[in-house]
């Protein structure tokens, strides 16, 4: 007689280690084993020449086109131009002044976004009100000995970044401002806020550039220029204020209804209701979404090439018409594509792992 | 107890007449006052820009009005689908552009559509491989500007084809650097026999759905309706082309000079940009699928099942129709954005109405203010349009809760 319990089989060995999560996975049924044999198929017959293309058989070193000897990619071409499209024409012994205001930049946000860090606040009024100001002189100089550049030689990447950072800090006050209105009781404040959020809504952003570059002249007296770079910094900011605006209004309206009672209750103003007490729960939950905004905001910076700006995608486009390097376009589009993927990717990751921190947070949101 | 503290139990004494409240203080009356005030200077910013914009025109010699529209354009455009020609007025331009932009929205819509839900479901997918797959061609797309793409099927693509002498041939077609040059199908008489066909064979789809229903109500008895109606809506038109005698020929292209006569040509810009909106307008469509089917509560399909429904009929008769809802409206928005970027052709020439209308046109007219404020009522009115449709559409689906 045997009075110990027996010890546990082992599961079948189909379904444990590589050939039961294969089994699973890749093999369950007759349909989907096709479609895997096939799409494996198709994936290394299209993906092996991509990636031999790429790496295995590019040229990565060499100054001149006669470098790129071999089948694959001239990324000869992206190194010898790549002071120009990260810095636009800016003149060479300044561009420290870029990298300077952008790794401020960085550690703003870095700030912001790192949870553990301390006194978030001042991290905001620093990167809202303090950082615009010194960005600004940095880049534009004339002022405390440095010298002036003008906009005109602004260009590449940064240029991109300015268009977006500026269009995303300066449609946020504005945003905010026509979220609340459109929350209003006050007819006409409520019904100004629709329309104009409407109009900016319904009209491409390529128009919204056309009205800045050719209608914002006549609108002001003759003598009032703006220059190019301006001009399309206020289309953009108009544009997106309007869709800052919905991204903040859902936020207002997730905020429970008692919280704006109970303010009421205290005998908060409107201003105290809002600054003190919804405000910061509603900014709180539209990270996300303006996280969303700003990487579609972020992509949107590419149209500017049509109005004669050089962003990162036009100044690689006028480079691949250079007689020198002719026929590398496919290059210079990778790099750009590769660039714009890698900033866009990592904000959607980081706004999709904010999002599910912040559902276990609030319960209320459904 | 400290002893500053007010006495309970004495009363609060109302000898002192309430104070009328202030106006700025009321807050009925301080509404009203700021609103007032809002009017008064968005008039004068109006007025301001108004005055500015007269002067400036009347200063650099442009009349305004929209007479320029019954002038001569004087130019040519690449593509139309209506009659144009050089003569044609500048109010012709606008329907040109305007029918281009809605061709390459409608196409570009339908296919992104069918991409964007074959995309979505296969994200969800119990296969490993086709859910990674579907999720890096999302991530991939998504992320990169659509500007861009559209540069890069035109100018690093389709730039890269041979000139017209060395086109690629297959079918009768030609594929070369200016465009893909097929046989066109010319309707010959007794051709509207196949269109007869095809509107007999839609109304009797209509009867036989119908009476489908109806039979399953009273004897839960299942007619293989999908079968049936595709048999109609194929077989009916191919019934009556092959009985008249196949009244249909081609016009080949041919090769005259440096270009293709006759046939029909599609121009590499379109092509460009069709692919470009499709490609990245599908990545956004898979998500709002994506999004939509997880919306369904499991409890559903569980109860689905426990019902004894088989699979096809679940997704069919529970899942779609409760993911429909959830999926519609971001679907319209995304159809909408679709349109809207639609007006990046100008940027590789394709002759649509920001490129046709808001491009040549002001151009040669320079009446800025009336051919931007058209193009935008353009985009304005569609939009204006979709969210009336959804709003009907939301009011449709919402849930009635008892």
């Amino acid at each position: 007689m045997k009075y110990e319990l027996q010890p546990t089989l082992p599961p079948p060995p189909n379904t444990i280690g590589v050939v039961g999560w294969a089994r699973k996975h890749l093999f369950n049924g007759p349909f989907n084993s096709i479609a895997t044999i096939l799409l494996a198929w198709l994936a290394v017959t299209l993906l092996i020449p991509v990636i031999d293309w790429v790496f295995i058989s590019a040229n990565w070193s060499g100054t001149t086109r006669d470098a790129c000897t071999g089948e694959g990619a001239c990324w000869v071409f992206i190194g010898q131009r790549i002071d120009q499209f990260l810095y636009g024409f800016y003149p060479r012994e300044e561009t420290w002044r870029l990298d300077l205001s952008f790794v401020l930049l960085l550690a703003l946000i870095l700030w912001l976004a790192i949870p553990k860090l301390p006194a978030k606040g001042w991290a905001a009024v620093l990167t809202l009100i303090v950082y615009p100001i010194v960005a600004f002189y940095l880049l534009t100089g004339g002022a405390f000995g440095l010298v002036a550049v003008d906009t005109h030689e602004w260009g590449g990447l940064s240029l991109t970044l300015v268009l977006a950072v500026v269009g995303m800090v300066a449609s946020l006050p504005l945003g905010i401002l026509l979220a609340l209105g459109r929350q209003s009781d006050m007819p006409i404040v409520k019904s100004l806020s629709v329309i104009y959020i409407e109009i900016w809504r319904g009209v491409p952003l390529i128009t919204v550039l056309f009205m800045a570059s050719v209608m914002l002249p006549l609108f002001f007296p003759e003598g009032m220029n703006f220059d190019k770079l301006l001009r399309a910094l206020i289309g953009i900011t108009l544009f997106q204020s309007a869709y800052m605006a919905e991204v903040i209004r859902g936020g207002l309206q997730a905020i429970p209804k008692g919280q704006y009672e109970a303010a009421d209750a205290l005998g908060l103003g409107y201003w105290q209701k809002m600054i003190l007490i919804i405000l910061p729960q509603a900014l709180k939950m539209m990270i996300p979404g303006i996280v969303n905004t700003f990487i579609a905001l972020f992509k949107d910076t590419s149209l500017v090439l049509i109005i004669g700006l050089f962003d990162l995608l036009a100044i690689v486009q006028a480079a691949t018409n250079d007689p020198r390097w002719i026929g590398y376009a496919t290059e210079g589009y990778v790099f750009v594509a590769f660039v714009f993927w890698l900033f866009c990717f990592s904000m959607s990751r980081y706004s999709q792992h904010l999002e599910k921190r912040l559902q276990t947070g609030h319960g209320n949101r459904a | 107890m400290p002893s500053d503290l007010p006495n309970v139990n004495e009363r609060p004494s109302h000898e002192k007449p309430i104070e009328e409240i202030k106006f700025w203080n009321d807050p009925a009356k301080r509404a009203m006052l700021f609103q007032i005030l809002l009017v008064l200077v968005l008039g004068t910013f109006v007025w301001f820009i108004g005055s500015n914009t007269l002067n400036n025109l009347e200063q650099r010699g442009i009349t305004t009005g929209f007479g320029f529209l019954n002038q001569e354009a004087g130019f040519g455009i690449p593509l139309s689908l209506i009659e144009y020609a050089e003569t044609s007025s500048y109010g012709r331009t606008f329907f040109v552009g305007l029918l281009n932009t809605v061709l390459v929205s409608v196409l570009g819509i339908i296919a992104a559509t069918i991409l964007g839900f074959i995309l979505g479901v296969a994200r969800l997918s119990d296969n490993w491989l086709i859910a990674k797959l579907s999720a890096l061609y999302i991530e991939t797309f998504r992320n990169i500007p659509l500007l861009l793409q559209i540069f890069f099927w035109y100018f690093a693509v389709l730039r890269s084809l041979p000139s017209p002498r060395q086109s690629i041939e297959f079918l009768g077609s030609y594929l070369n650097i200016r465009g893909l040059s097929m046989p066109a199908p010319v309707a010959e008489p007794g051709f509207h026999f196949v269109w007869i066909a095809l509107g007999v064979a839609i109304v009797a789809s209509w009867l036989v759905t119908k009476w489908a229903h109806k039979r399953q109500d009273e004897t839960g008895q299942i007619f293989p309706t999908p079968w049936v109606v595709t048999g109609l809506i194929i077989g009916l038109p191919l019934l009556a082309f092959l009985v008249t005698g196949a009244p249909l020929s081609l016009d080949h292209p041919e090769l005259r000079g440096f270009n293709f006569r006759g046939g029909m040509t599609i121009i590499p810009e379109f092509v460009a940009l069709w692919l470009a909106l499709t490609i990245y307008t599908a990545a956004f469509i898979a998500e709002t699928v994506r999004g939509g089917i997880l919306a369904v509560p499991h409890g559903q399909i569980e109860a689905a099942s426990a019902l004894g429904l088989p699979k096809t009929r679940t997704l069919r008769l529970i899942v779609i129709p409760q993911a429909m809802r959830v999926i519609i409206p971001p679907l319209t928005s995304q159809y909408l954005n679709l349109t809207k970027n639609s007006s990046l052709a100008t940027a590789i020439g394709y002759p649509d109405l920001v490129s046709v209308f808001a491009g040549t046109t002001l151009n040669q007219t320079g009446q800025a203010i009336e051919i931007i404020s058209m193009t935008m009522a353009v985009y304005l009115t569609l939009s204006i349009l979709t969210s009336l449709f959804m709003n009907w559409y939301n009011k449709r689906v919402a849930l009635i809760e008892r």
